[in-house]
Order: C-alpha cells, then structure tokens, then sequence
C-alpha cells in the first residue's frame, strides 16, 4: 500500500500576518515557515499506521505545489520519516489550482491524506477537490483511522457524536484534529538522511485559477475591556446599547 | 563571512525548541520542588539524539556539528538548565573525549551505549580540596601492574547516580604532579565505590549531584586513556569543549529570561498602559538583548572554530566567562522586571536565576576564565 500525504508550506501560527503595500498579497518577509498542522497530524498517524502494519504500506510520499524555498518543509516531512517527496514547481494560486496540479502526481495512490484546511488562507477545499479530480471517494472531518487485515476503519466527528465507517480503497482522507496525539519531533539522524531522500520536482499543467484576490484586510483591533461596577448595572445596560450595540 | 544557519541546524533547533517548550515545561517545576531526576525526559531525547549529537554515527551518535550543538543547548537551557546539564556534560566532557582520546575498543565498548543515550557518563575531576586548583588531586590511581588500585574522593559530580561510565582523573605519579595524572574509565557498580548524599543545590536541582568515594577499586589498565601521565591533558581538553557547552547553557538561561520579560512586559500593565510603554522597562529589555546576542556570538564563534579544527580554547573561554556572568545579569533583571511575580516561582524567572549562578562556578569559574583569557593575552 502507498500513502500520500498532502503538505501545506504555512506561516508559523505565530506570525504577525502583514500586507503589502496596496494590500493584494500576504508580506512574507522574515516569516518562518511550517508544515501546516492539519497535514503534520495526518503524517503522524501515516507513519504510526507503518509502523504499526509495516507489512501492507510500502512507502509515505509526501507532496506540494510552491516553489524551491518550500523545500525545506518537504524535508521537514522526509526528515520525520515520510519516504519521498514530490514538489510541483508552481505558487499555489488558489485551491483549484492546487488541486488540479496535485491530481497529475496524486495517482497510484491507495490512500491520501489531506488536511481538512490550512492554517493561512483557511480555504478547507483542497481535499475534496482533488478527490473529485482524482474521480476517488473521499470522507471528511476524520478524527480517526485504523488498518486492520487490509481494511480501513474511520472515525469522524459528526453533529452531537461520532460515526464509525468502514472504507474500501482507494480513499482520500480528509483529516481534522484527533487523527493524531500531536507531531512528532524529528530526530537527528532523520534530519542527516532528509537530504539524501527522493525529492522529485514536478512540472505544472497549464490550468487557470477560479479566484483571484482583490484585497486583504486585518481585523479591527480588539477593543480594551472596559470593568462596570458590580453596583453599576443601568451603566452596563448603557454601554451595551450605545458603545456596543449589542442591546 | 555567513551568519546563516544550514536547513539542517535549523531544524535541530526547533526540535530542541519542540521539546523544551512542549514536554520539559510540563514538569520543570515539579522536579525542581522534589530535586527529581528527570529520567524519561533524558530517555525521550536520547532517542531524539541528542545525547552523542557530535560523536561520529558509526559510534551511534548524531554526526551533527557543534553549532547545532550551541543552538539546542540554547533551547533546552531556557526551559530546564538540569536536562541540559545532563546533556553537556555526556556530550562534551564525556563523549568528546572518549572519541578524541579513546582506542578503538574503549570506543567500541563504552563510547557506543553513551552516544546512544543508552548510558550516561559523568565526569569525575573536582575533588574537596581541588577544584580550581584542578592540579592538586589528590585521589590516586595507583600502578599496580595490569590495573590501577584507586583511593580517593571526587566532589560536585553532575550525573553521579544515574550515570553507567566515569571519567576518572586521578594522581598516579605524585611527585611529576599534573604531568603523573591519569584519565581512567570506570564503571560505576565497580566495588569500591560508593557516594555520598544527593546534594541539596540552590538551581539545576533536578539533576543529580554527589561526591563518589573510592576505595581500594581496581581499575583495568586497558582503562586508561591515553598514555601514562596524559590524564591532566586530557581533562583540559575536554574542558575546552566542555565550556561551550556550559556557556550554551548560559546563553540559554539569559535569552530565556529575556524571552520571559518581553511577554510579561507587554502584558502587565501599570500607571495604565503596559509596562513595555515605560522606558525603565524598555530600556532594561534592549540591554539585556545585546549581552544575549553578544553571548550567542561568543559561543557561535567557539563552536565554528571547533567545527573548522582551529584552536578554540579562548574563544570557549571567553564564551563560557562571558555567558555566564551575563546569564546571572540577565536573570536578575527579569526578575526586576516582573516585580513580585519574578520572585515566585511559578513565574520561572526565580529559577533561571537560581540556576544561572551555577553556570559562573561549574566547569572553570568565571575567574578561572580569566585566567585563561589573561595567560593568553601575556604569554
């Protein structure tokens, strides 16, 4: 069996998110890159499901599509213990276009993993589209996943509990929080043999975007807290109605 | 001239960070109240590798280089000094010197389960009587043909109990004094030897300190490290590369602080906005940022010339001075700059504090530094 894992290239989650100048794209400057972690989970419990059923999973490939400077993440990847690594050479533009180049390496896969969103645009289309690309079945928000004999066992979370699935293959797997405890911290001697792993770069297709950006805005910076008086409620009921317009 | 980090360095550093801000800080407290070895965490990341990073990987170590060395012991030290400690002293005093120094076979034998973080080593020098003055041991290793008859006792010894394999020095040949020393390579459940108490310390208390008594241990002369009266020279060397290790420790402490005091500052407020608005506060922040930037400096240029095979003995000496004294200034000011809260222990700052003192007595006092900067400077 083969596993596939999608991998985001995301701002560290603790990035002070900037715009430039005329507010159309994201200012990367001096930010710190990461495996998204919605994808770290899912190569975490990828790996845990090798090792424990190393006899029906062959290898992990791990995948994206960004440019040479994302590198560094797929080693991430490999130097935590995934097999191989595929980059399309390409900047992620929007999820189809995301989607459309993943589908052309994405193939002889039993089973894909995909992160139910990405920590910077939050778009959580990825998964599903490839999936519809790849013409292969998909199941979302899954909390769960385990092997056994060959066959697939999914957990997800849905409204007021859980359900329990039974899968055939080929599957792409979209995952959320749960699939696994937390990442793992690549040890040393993964990170000396990253570099000497199979890292393949892909050539893009030719496929058009289906949104562009028109601008970007930050939030309005929180208002400070203001402290009633516990015997002040007519103030409280003042400020609800006037300052906060929330009476 | 490259400030650059590798892809490689980098990602040992956030494994560090990783493990420091994830799992060490999840009981650091604990064991500095209860003085607890930290056991599982050094099993969790031995696994990781960190324990023989430098050594060679056909001895089971990592194979990293010592930048990587200073940039993890950074982030452990600002988390917990007692793991890093543990981890200095198996890395650079012990494994560094077995690997430099060792025979094939003293590699192959006790090198291998050190690197691996199977054992840990200690490192057996200071003595009641000799700690400066690392000249005047007076624990001797007697010849007694095929092996060395050994008496004596060693003082302040990190990693005493949970240690495997002891790095001995020990007098053999009194009247050549420093030039009859020997390195000998013990094993801890040899008879004969015994240890005193755990001692109760201010800081760097989860890591286990006692003073081992010897007597009448009988010690391989295939135990020995080099040749007959080469031991002085050899705790020297491993000093040398000891120093980085406890300066990274040091600049771990103090960067540790710093990152402390900033986030406080910019959340506590008084006289109605954040303390970061007022300029004492500010002021104290960037002073303390520049001795740590100058600390890591200091021991990124000992680490880098250690890596190119240059002479690094005054630049970890200047290092190890350096780090350390700032290390006890930086912390002190944290613990200014959080007023009360600083002073409990909650707030961790108290702790580094506590802890970065010992960084100016260990492995070469400050003083001792200076002598060895001085010497250099007149000879």
């Amino acid at each position: 069996m083969k596993i596939l894992v999608l991998i985001g290239n995301v701002p560290d989650t603790t990035t002070k998110v900037k715009f430039n100048a005329d507010k159309t794209a994201f200012d990367a400057n001096g930010v710190q890159w990461i495996i998204n972690p919605w994808d770290e989970l899912a190569l975490t419990r990828a790996l845990e499901l090798k090792e424990t059923a190393d006899s029906c999973i062959e290898s992990i490939v791990v995948a994206n599509v960004g440019r040479v400077e994302t590198e560094s993440t797929l080693r991430k990847a490999l130097a935590v213990g995934a097999d191989e690594a595929i980059r399309v050479d390409a900047d992620p533009k929007d999820a189809f276009y995301v989607a459309s180049q993943l589908a052309q390496v994405a193939i002889g896969f039993d089973l894909i993993f995909a992160g139910i969103e990405a920590s910077d645009y939050n778009g959580a289309a990825v998964g599903g589209m490839l999936a519809e690309l790849l013409a292969i079945q998909s199941v979302s928000a899954v909390s769960g996943i385990q092997l056994e004999n060959g066959s697939l066992k999914i957990n997800r979370e849905i409204d007021g509990g859980s359900q329990t699935l039974a899968m055939n293959l080929p599957l792409l797997a979209i995952v959320q929080k749960g699939i696994a405890k937390e990442p793992r911290i690549p040890a040393m001697r993964g990170i000396m043999m990253a570099r000497s792993k199979k890292l393949t770069v892909a050539t893009p297709i030719e496929v058009e975007p289906l949104t562009s950006i028109l601008s970007f805005e930050l939030p309005a910076p929180k208002a400070s807290c203001k402290l009633v008086a516990e015997d002040q409620a007519k103030e409280l009921i003042r400020l609800l109605h006037e300052e906060a317009k929330v009476l | 001239m490259n400030f650059e980090f590798t892809e490689e360095q980098l990602m040992i550093q956030q494994a560090a960070r990783d493990y420091a801000q994830r799992e060490l800080i999840k009981d650091v407290l604990e064991r500095d109240a209860k003085a607890e070895f930290p056991a599982d965490h050094i099993r969790n990341i031995a696994g990781l590798g960190f324990m023989g990073m430098m050594v060679d990987p056909k001895y089971d170590g990592s194979g990293m280089d010592t930048i990587s060395y200073v940039l993890a012991m950074e982030e452990l030290s600002k988390i917990d000094a007692s793991v890093s400690v543990i981890v200095s002293v198996n890395n650079s005093l012990v494994c560094y010197g077995l690997e430099k120094f060792g025979t094939e076979e003293q590699k192959q034998k006790y090198l291998r389960p050190l690197a691996s973080g199977k054992k840990i080593g200690a490192f057996l020098l200071s003595e009641p009587e000799a700690g400066s003055d690392a000249t005047s041991q007076r624990t001797l290793a007697e010849d007694k043909g095929d092996y060395y008859l050994v008496n004596g006792t060693k003082n302040w010894i990190t990693n005493a109990n949970s240690a495997s394999t002891y790095i001995l020095i020990a007098q053999t040949h009194p009247d050549k004094k420093h030039k009859g020393i020997n390195a000998l390579i013990v094993d801890k459940d040899t008879p004969g030897i015994s240890l005193g108490p755990h001692e109760d310390k201010m800081g760097m208390r989860s890591s286990d300190t006692h003073s081992v008594m010897f007597t009448d241990v009988k010690i391989p002369k295939a135990n020995r490290i080099g040749d007959d009266g080469f031991g002085f020279k050899f705790a020297m060397q491993a000093l040398e590369a000891g120093r980085i290790g406890i300066a990274s420790q040091a600049l771990g402490l103090a960067s540790g602080a710093l990152e402390r005091s900033i986030a406080y500052s910019k959340e506590r407020k008084a006289f109605g906005t954040i303390i970061a608005n007022h300029q004492s506060v500010a002021f104290k922040l960037a002073e303390m940022a520049v001795k740590v930037e100058n600390a890591r400096n200091l021991c990124l240029k000992a680490a880098w010339l250690k890596d190119n095979h240059l002479s690094f003995g005054i630049a970890s000496a200047m290092a190890k001075q350096y780090a350390a004294d700032i290390a006890m200034e930086v912390t002190t000011e944290a613990v200014q700059i959080h007023g009360g809260y600083g002073y409990v222990k909650e707030y961790h700052v108290e702790r580094l504090m506590r802890e970065a003192k010992l960084t100016q007595i260990y492995e070469g006092t400050s003083e001792i530094q200076k002598i060895v900067i001085s010497r250099d400077l007149l000879k």
